[in-house]
Parts: C-alpha cells; structure tokens; sequence
C-alpha cells in the first residue's frame, strides 16, 4: 500500500519520536510512505482563525501535493490535529466550487491545483477501514496481552462527527478500541477518553490547560490504566511532556505513561522500546513496565 | 407500538438523599420522542419525576437533558435513535452537566446559563444618530450574526463544554455566542469595547479549546465554538488587542512562524507567547517567568533527549527552501489583499453536486424549514 505521507510539525519538533517511530513500522506493515515534504503546517485551527482563506490555500496546497503522487493515492497523516484541521478546509474546499476555483487560484503560479475528493486518512482510520485489523493481527509477534491500555482519541478526530464522517457505517469514535484489542491488549473506559486534553490553552489559561489533562490521567489511572494511547502529537506534549506540572496543579501523582500510536503498533509487531524511542518521554514508559525484557503475556522483546 | 425502557437520574437535595436511578418501561410508536417517553412514565407510573418542557417542538428550549450521555432536546430525539446509543437496550436520561440540579432532570439555568449570557451585554448599543426610521445595512453584513440567531438557549452547549468543566468561571459557548451575535453586528456601537473586554477577561473568549463539543451539542447548528474564533479573530485580526491573556501573541507567533519555517518552532512559539512576537519576545520578563515556572519539564525533556539545545534554538528545516518561499509568497499574497474572502457554509450550503468531505452527502444550509439535524453546522 502506498501513501502520500503527512507528518505534521510537532511529529518533527517536540514529539520526534512520533515520526519515527511511524517510519520504523511503516515497512513491517507493506505501507510505503511517500513523504510531503514541501508541504506546510495545517493551521492547526489558529491559522484558520487568523485567516480562513490563508489555512484553505496551505491545506490546499498540501492536497495538491499529495495528488501529485498519484491522482487516487490516499494522504495518510499521524496527527488528529492535522486531521481535524485539515477536513476543516477540505469541508469548505469540496462544498463549493466557487471557493475552490478562488483558492486554487493562489496556487496556480506554482502549478498546482487541488481537485475535489482527495481521501485523506489518519493512520488509525487508514489501519481499519483500508488495511484491515485482521491483516494487522497477523503481523502481531508480540500481543499485548494483559497490556491495560486507555485509549485518548482527543478532539479533533471525532469531533464533529457530521464533518469526520462518523456514523454507523464507519464508527471511527470506536477504531482505537478495536485496534488495541487486534494488538491483544486490554481497553480501559475512563471518563476522560474522547475528552480534551487542554493544549490548546496552554499559553492563555495554564491552569485550566493542565487541570484537564491532570483530571484525564486521573481517571486513567484510577481506572487500572498501565498506560494511555493517543493518535495526537499535541495531545501528547499536555499529557506527556506536561505531566510533571499537571501532577502539580491536580495535586495527586500520576506517573502514567502515554504513548503514541505507531509506538504501541511498534511494540506489538516486536520492535524494541528503544527503536520506538520511549525512552525519549518524559514520563518513561519503562518505568511503569519493563519492556525491554519482558513481558507482556510473558512473551520475550525482540530485542532485549 | 414498541416498548422502551427508559432509565432516569433522580434527584432531590432537598431530600438530604443521594442520587438514585429509576427504570420504567413505557410503550410507545419509535419515532416519538424521549421527552414523550419520560412524560408517559411520569403519568403512568410515577408523578414525581421532574422534567421542564413547554413547546414539545425544539423551540423553546426547555427540554435540554443528557440521553445517553449526549446532550440534547428530549422533544427533538427519537427514541428509535436513542436506543442506537444506549448500553444493552437502555435509554440512558440525565440532567445536564456543568450547572446545579434543582431536581431530577431539571438544572439551574438562572445560576449559571443565564448568569453567562447577562455578563456579556447581550443587547444591541445603538450606533448614533439613531436614524428616524429603520436600520438599513447591507444584506451580507448581517449573514454571519445570522447563525447565532439560531440560538434557543437550551443550554445544550454549556451542559458539555469541556473548559466550563475545569473552570467554572468560563463565560462559555453559548453566551460568547451571544456576543457574537452583537459585536458581529453593523448597527452596534462598540464592537471595540465588547471585544476587547472579553479577550481581557482571564476567562473570556481564549479560554476555550477548540473541543467542538458545543458544535456537537447545538441542537440549532450554531455552532458556538465558531462565533468564538469569530470574536478573537476580530479582537486579534481587526482591533491588535494585545491581552493580557496572550491570545493576540500567540496567533501572530503561530502565524509567523508557519509564515517564516512552513512548519511550527515550537520552542520559539511558546516564549514569543509571553514576551511577544519577535525575536526579542523571549527575553521578555513575562517569558522569563514562564521559563522557570516550566523548568522542571524542559530539563526532563533536554534529557531525555526528546529536545535538543540545537533543535530548541534553530528552526525546523523540514521543508526545502524554495517551499518555504512558495509559503511565504502564499502569506503575502492572501494577508495583503484588503477584503476578507470567506465561507460560511451554515449560509452557503453546499453545492448540489458535492458530497461531503468524507463522501456524506449533505443537505442544503440551515434555512427556515430545514430541520437542524439536517442542517449542516458549520
């Protein structure tokens, strides 16, 4: 399978190990990665607030680009943020062919145009509806079992459902339980899993920002939690790289590990804690849980 | 006729007695509504239940309760769709979150909802001279207000509002919607004033964190959440308020560094928050402060290697340099036109032919007569 491949900014910057970790299981999985590397960031949702035409033209442009890599090949991206964002601009791009033809138009000196009906896909969304959990099982060398898992989807990749296309058809508010369970862990319901995780507001309300993620990595932790998964690189930073000074605001110790996506796929399929770079968290997974010798279900790391 | 069997949270403080849950089965056609189910157990089986209802037809917005932990209008959800969403066959009722039970399913709106919406002067201050007959501005002026007129006050929105949830003061979406519906409007006075008040308040229009759950919530398609991003890009965008919130600073440190690198620095995003956005933002003393306050994570980060000095003080070279001057001519061009082009698509619709982004095909927009649920939000 071959995919035009948006990595984002915080997958390159404050969350390296994100991208390669996604590199790393990309050929264990057959998905080749054709990677953007001239696009720009999506916006994150303050472009879009400082100019709606200036996000539509770069998210524009990013699918431009990914169409140049062949005109059906699907964009698959690692971050909800990128996701969310990005559908923003598609939402308005594909509805009107009026706008679109306006925003083209900056495009136009640089041989690029984006043409309507460009699929573009979070690597979780991509893994169960074009991949296929069944294909994915079969690649699993070490599961996770009795691995407790806490899924933390975020916002941006399930809300709102009308724009992300969530219904019963594709139920894309359930993809992270249903791939932890193909990788042979355990799903965790806490009351915080498809809440926010406070980012955002880091930088106007700390403390509002950090009671959020100090609440969510409660809930977690008091529901059994060994660790939490999330598909967004932001959310990441707030419950990962914030913990220390979340713990402070919520007053308790919390001391979860979170993981990036690719990073649990990674470990299922044998990869090392090392070639996923858990180490590189600031709450280290290892911590909680020997991974390089042991462990899950008593099934040996690749290597130790 | 089918049965249903409806779960409800009861209630009371004034009983001094915990919150219990009640089951009752009630028999009715699926495509009635909660509201008809939980009025059929409270004649038939139960006349203490509180409920507040009044129109029975999403208008009055007196019904908003949680159905299986989504809120909503009891009036306005079927129950055949309800029981989609239910746990084993169970059509889960609550109170709305985020304000005061007074009874069951009945909540304070005065003590927190309509508190909200007083705090931000929700009338017209008429620009001067009051002309002798009526108003007449431009048709387009009035398109975007237009969306927050939709609003029926519910309270659906604040029921799930996230930061309302960790900060109680939060003005919250739908009052700022409200505020919208005035600062975006052409006949009033002191679009400045209104603005630059709630971008000042430490828990004004940049304390929300973009979670969409007040979209999501909108039984009306308002889309709150939008009508706030509308009220900071006119605070940042059309008045450069610099707040004390570092909203302003932090959009124009996101945009230019996009602008400058392609990709987000974040190292040089959050100091330029604070000390503001040029290179010297980071010697600010405001972000000086923040530095020591965030001491103990950037020293795990260093590390941990998760951040290098480098990494931390150069920008990201992702990208090839003639992109980034495609992306920086992209900036100029869009930022030095004089006109705003946008689209609302509450307003627009969306062509015929178009499906959605994710191959939904969607309604016409939000006109009189379309149902809400069909009506695209945004």
């Amino acid at each position: 399978m071959k995919v035009a491949y948006w990595p984002g900014c915080v997958s390159r910057g404050f969350t390296p190990e994100l991208h390669g970790s996604m590199e790393h299981i990309a050929p264990m999985l057959d998905i080749e990665l054709v990677e953007l590397d001239r696009a720009s960031c999506c916006g994150a949702g303050v472009i879009a607030e400082h100019s709606q035409e200036l996000a539509d033209t770069l998210n524009a442009r990013t699918f431009a680009l990914a169409q140049q890599v062949g005109s059906d090949t699907m964009m698959m991206n690692i971050c909800s943020t990128c996701q969310g964002a990005q559908t923003e601009c598609q939402e308005r791009l594909d509805a009107n062919a009026e706008y679109r033809a306006l925003v083209n138009e900056n495009l136009s000196e640089y041989g690029l145009e984006y043409r309507k009906g460009l699929l573009n896909k979070n690597l979780l969304w991509l893994l169960v509806e074009d991949y296929g959990l069944d294909e994915l099982r079969a690649r699993v060398k070490r599961p996770l079992t009795n691995l407790k898992v806490g899924p933390f989807y975020g916002c941006y990749i399930v809300r709102p459902t009308d724009r992300l296309g969530i219904d019963d058809s594709r139920p894309r508010d359930t993809y992270m339980g249903q791939l932890i369970e193909a990788l042979g862990g355990t799903v965790i319901e806490y009351a915080g899993t498809q809440k926010c995780c406070g980012f955002p507001i880091i930088t106007m309300n700390k403390e509002a920002s950090l009671k959020q993620a100090g609440r969510h990595l409660g809930d977690a932790a008091d529901a059994d939690a060994d660790c939490l998964v999330t598909p967004c690189p932001l959310c990441h930073l707030n419950l990962d790289l914030q913990q220390p000074l979340a713990e402070r605001i919520v007053g308790r110790e919390l001391n979860m590990p979170v993981l990036h996506l690719p990073q649990l796929i990674g470990l299922a399929l044998g990869l090392s804690p090392k070639e996923l770079g858990l180490g590189r968290h600031i709450v280290k997974p290892t911590s909680v849980i020997d991974w390089t010798t042991s462990v899950i279900g008593g099934v040996e790391a690749a290597a130790a | 006729m089918s049965e249903f069997t409806l779960k409800i949270r009861r209630y009371d403080p004034e009983s001094g007695e915990a919150p219990y849950w009640d089951q009752h089965t009630i028999d009715l056609e699926p495509h009635r509504s909660v509201l008809e189910g939980i009025l059929q157990a409270k004649a038939r089986f139960d006349g203490s239940i509180g409920i507040r209802c009044s129109c029975r037809a999403a208008i009055c917005g007196s019904c908003g309760v949680r159905i299986n932990g989504q809120p909503g209008l009891a009036c306005h959800t079927h129950l055949d769709k309800a029981l989609k969403g239910a746990r084993d066959g169970v059509i889960t009722v609550e109170p709305m979150g985020n304000m005061p039970i007074i009874k069951d399913l009945i909540v304070d709106m005065d003590a927190v909802h309509w508190k909200k919406v007083q705090r931000v002067t929700p009338w017209l201050l008429n620009k001067e001279p009051v002309p002798e007959r009526e108003y007449v501005v431009p048709r387009e002026s009035m398109i975007d207000v237009t969306q927050s007129m939709a609003c029926i006050q519910c309270g659906a929105c604040v029921s799930d509002c996230l930061s309302m949830e960790v900060d109680p003061d939060f003005i919250g979406p739908a009052a700022l919607a409200k505020a919208y519906r005035f600062a975006g409007d052409p006949r009033d006075a002191q679009q400045y004033e209104r603005v630059k008040d709630l971008a000042e308040d430490p828990h004004g229009i940049f304390d929300c964190t973009h979670c969409f759950k007040c979209i999501e919530a909108c039984p009306k398609g308002v889309a709150p959440m939008n009508q706030i991003m509308r009220l900071r890009r006119i605070a940042t965008g059309t008045h450069h308020i610099s707040d004390r919130n570092n909203g302003e600073r932090h959009e124009s440190a996101f945009v230019s560094l996009v602008k400058g690198h392609g990709l987000l620095w974040e190292a040089e995003l959050l100091p330029r928050s604070y000390g503001g956005d040029n290179f010297f933002g980071k010697f600010a003393p405001k972000a000086g402060l923040e530095l020591v306050d965030s001491l103990p994570v950037i020293a795990r980060g260093l590390l941990r290697r998760k951040v290098t000095p480098g990494k931390a003080m150069l920008p990201p070279r992702d990208v090839p340099k003639d992109a980034r001057t495609q992306i920086k001519q992209i900036f100029d061009k869009v930022e030095g036109r004089a006109e705003r082009r946008e689209l609302n698509l509450y307003i627009s619709g969306y062509d015929e032919d178009a499906d959605g982004a994710e191959g939904q095909h969607a309604p016409e927009a939000g006109q009189p007569g379309i149902s809400p649920e069909e009506s695209p939000t945004r």
